[in-house]
């Protein structure tokens, strides 16, 4: 029983295990669902999603495993054979196909071409792009894709209720966040926390007090210790300028949060590549400017390190000297990033360009192999991916 | 588990004060049914932890509160061993201090297993503690039992509490204690839902205010970059201040004049930032007007 729902639950990404599964059979055994498919829909949910970013996955797996059951008789009042129309195989469509897909006319358009297609068609279709059926790229049929297309068999439902509820889909904006507030990167760096005691005691050890005062025959022997304090120390490097400039308020955010975690942090700003000196103040970058050996020296190797920038460049920035696009630099990025590694064991980059896109840009994989995969997206999960990296 | 299935009876389906969506009976239904806690996640200001007083009312149970804050340890919620006070009795000669059980100090748990009626738990805000406090519980919610070093004790509980859990999302619940749970995810309510809850809420509240203010608020919540989007408590009491000032519908209405700004707006907005910023988009929105 729901062998099918909770694999394919799985399968789609959402974490369930047999506890999840076996509550689920439990719930339905003691009555829950009551034998109507919304509360099954709404108990299902609520025992076998422990996260609101997963509710849009479930809802589509949901539809997608109990829709098919629902056999389409009288959406259209039309005679099509419901055989045509029961889903198979779902195609799923690229951004690329759906691209490809232009939409026909307007609705009155595409219910007339419709009709003529329904008497045009004799046969029984699947896939295609014309004829109406499942899975296809014609505007007409079920679990395709057309930016016009009108849904037969898929809405298809006898009680003449509007849309189902898990078709609406109600939590797809809270999928995956794109969205980043101060306050949720606060939250991802909090993990970052850790916590040992040190400088002056001036906090009562209760414990130890007792013990201690135990030991000494009833005695009170009290025993300070200092206070707890976050222990982490953080140097950021900012990429700045250029390419950066469209990332800026994300980099904000991430510096403002970071800020009101972290006690013992340091930043300094680069331009697209680490060379031999940085800066702590943009408008006086001309003049100011720190040897990075400096900094090197400096921070013990305690320090975690992550670098922000897009690390889209070109490549002689980061292979040769003299390839920096600002000035002439003796030694090349590469090798000042190799210092900082070597110094600094725990370090990442995290980069405002979207993951996928990484792979076509040849300075963002020399310079992920030169972070050793250690380089991150600039996203909430990311960040976490990232966090979880440095606090090892 | 079968233990005491018929801890408590009856099924709750909202009350004449909170207007619960049919997703959310259900949830706590199952939670009731199968004796699970449940876990309710949301936005502020949704009415996550009335939900727990309202349960509590329209079964007619007794209500346990346990508000957690980051210093909150899960034995707390057990029970404490005031080991202080036996010090200072044991040095004043005191007869008390042969009985370590007049030092223990029972936890809102506690109290909820041994409560002579049936109860509700609620665990308020469970994300503020530290990051093992879930862990630290799973096995005192699961099995509905604990051990009481000091005095050798078991307690059990002797009918299960219903536990309500609310979350704020500031960290993540570890997988083994989400296993554990019913989850709940009660979503920002639809201008429908919303008229109801202020129906509710205000009963015979005058309907051209109350349209007008719930169209100046759903705007309001659309306006983009706001830190903190202003939530249905903020809605309630906004709409109390407006009724105490007798403020007529038309001024809410105002869209075309200088007051684009809703009247008694602080009860709405919550950071300075947000109201900087609505100020500006307000006196732009004025300037393209003229």
């Amino acid at each position: 029983m729901f062998v099918n729902f909770f694999l394919e639950l799985r399968q789609a990404g959402v974490p369930v295990s047999l506890r999840e599964y076996l509550t689920l059979l439990e719930g339905v055994k003691a009555g829950i669902a009551n034998y109507s498919v919304n509360d099954f829909y709404y108990f299902s949910r609520a025992a076998m999603v422990k996260d609101e970013r997963h509710l849009d996955r479930f809802d589509q797996v949901f539809g997608h495993v109990f829709k098919g059951l629902e056999l389409l008789d009288q959406a259209f009042g039309a005679d099509i054979p419901e055989e045509w129309l029961r889903k198979l195989a779902e195609r799923h469509l690229t951004e690329e196909e759906k691209a490809q897909i232009e939409a026909l006319g307007g609705w009155d358009k595409l219910m007339e071409t419709l009709r003529q297609r329904l008497e045009e068609q004799k046969k029984r279709h699947q896939g295609g792009s014309k004829w109406i059926g499942t899975a296809g790229t014609s505007p007409f049929g079920a679990y395709g894709y057309n930016p016009e297309g009108v849904r037969i068999g898929q809405e298809g439902n006898r009680n003449f209720r509007a849309v189902k509820v898990w078709d609406q889909r109600d939590y797809r904006n809270l999928d995956d966040s794109v969205e980043l507030g101060t306050r949720n990167l606060k939250v991802a760096l909090r993990r970052l926390r850790r916590f040992a005691r040190q400088g002056a005691p001036t906090e009562l050890d209760l414990d130890d007090t007792i013990r201690s005062t135990a030991n000494n025959a009833g005695l009170l022997d009290l025993k300070m210790r200092p206070e707890r304090h976050n222990a982490i120390k953080l140097l950021i490097f900012f990429d700045v300028g250029g390419s950066m400039d469209g990332h800026i308020k994300i980099c904000e955010e991430l510096f403002s949060a970071a800020r009101a975690e972290f006690k013992h942090l340091e930043y300094f700003y680069f331009h697209n590549c680490l060379y031999e000196r940085v800066w702590k103040d943009n408008s006086r970058r001309g003049v100011d400017k720190i040897p990075t050996w400096d900094v090197l020296h400096t921070y013990p190797a305690d320090y975690r390190i992550i670098f922000v920038g897009d690390a889209s460049m070109s490549p002689y920035e980061i292979f040769h000297p003299g390839g920096s696009v600002e000035h002439w630099n003796e030694e090349a990025g590469a090798l000042w990033m190799q210092r900082v590694l070597a110094t600094y064991q725990r370090a990442i980059w995290l980069n405002p360009v979207a993951e996928g896109r990484w792979p076509w840009l040849e300075s963002i994989r020399s310079m992920q192999q030169l972070m050793g995969d250690r380089m991150f997206p600039l996203t909430l999960d990311g960040l976490d991916r990232g966090i979880r990296e440095l606090s090892r | 588990m079968a233990q005491e299935r018929a801890g408590i009876s009856g099924r709750f389906g909202g009350t004449e004060d909170y207007i619960a969506t049919e997703d959310l009976t259900v949830a706590v239904n199952a939670a009731l049914t199968l004796q699970r806690p449940l876990l309710v996640k949301g936005e502020p200001g949704t009415g996550k932890t009335v939900l727990a007083h309202e349960v509590a009312k329209a079964l007619g149970l007794d209500l346990i509160e346990w508000h957690v804050k980051s210093t909150t340890k899960a034995q707390q919620g057990l029970y404490e061993y005031d080991a202080v006070s036996r010090l200072r009795d044991s040095q004043l000669g005191d007869p008390k201090v042969q009985d370590i059980a007049n030092y223990i100090r029972r936890g809102k748990l506690w109290e909820a297993f041994v409560a002579e009626r049936p109860t509700v738990l609620l665990i308020d805000e469970i994300d503020k503690a530290d990051i093992e406090f879930p862990n630290d519980l799973l096995l005192e919610l699961d099995r509905m039992e604990f051990f009481v070093y000091e005095t050798g004790e078991v307690v059990k509980a002797a009918r299960r509490p219903l536990v309500i859990i609310t979350s704020n999302n500031e960290k993540e619940l570890p997988d083994a204690f989400l296993r554990r749970c019913f989850f709940h995810y009660i979503r920002f309510p639809d201008a429908d839902t919303m008229a109801q809850i202020v129906e509710v809420h205000f009963p015979g509240v005058k309907q051209a205010l109350v349209r007008e203010a719930l169209a100046s608020f759903y705007e309001l919540r659309d306006v983009p970059g706001l830190k903190k989007k202003p939530g249905t408590s903020e809605l309630l009491d906004w709409l109390k201040l407006l009724m105490v000032e007798d403020i007529p519908p038309e001024a809410l209405r105002a869209k075309d004049a200088k007051s684009a700004i809703p009247p008694l707006y602080g009860a709405l907005l919550k950071s300075e930032q947000d109201v900087q910023l609505f100020e500006r988009l307000a006196f732009l929105a004025r300037r393209e007007g003229r």
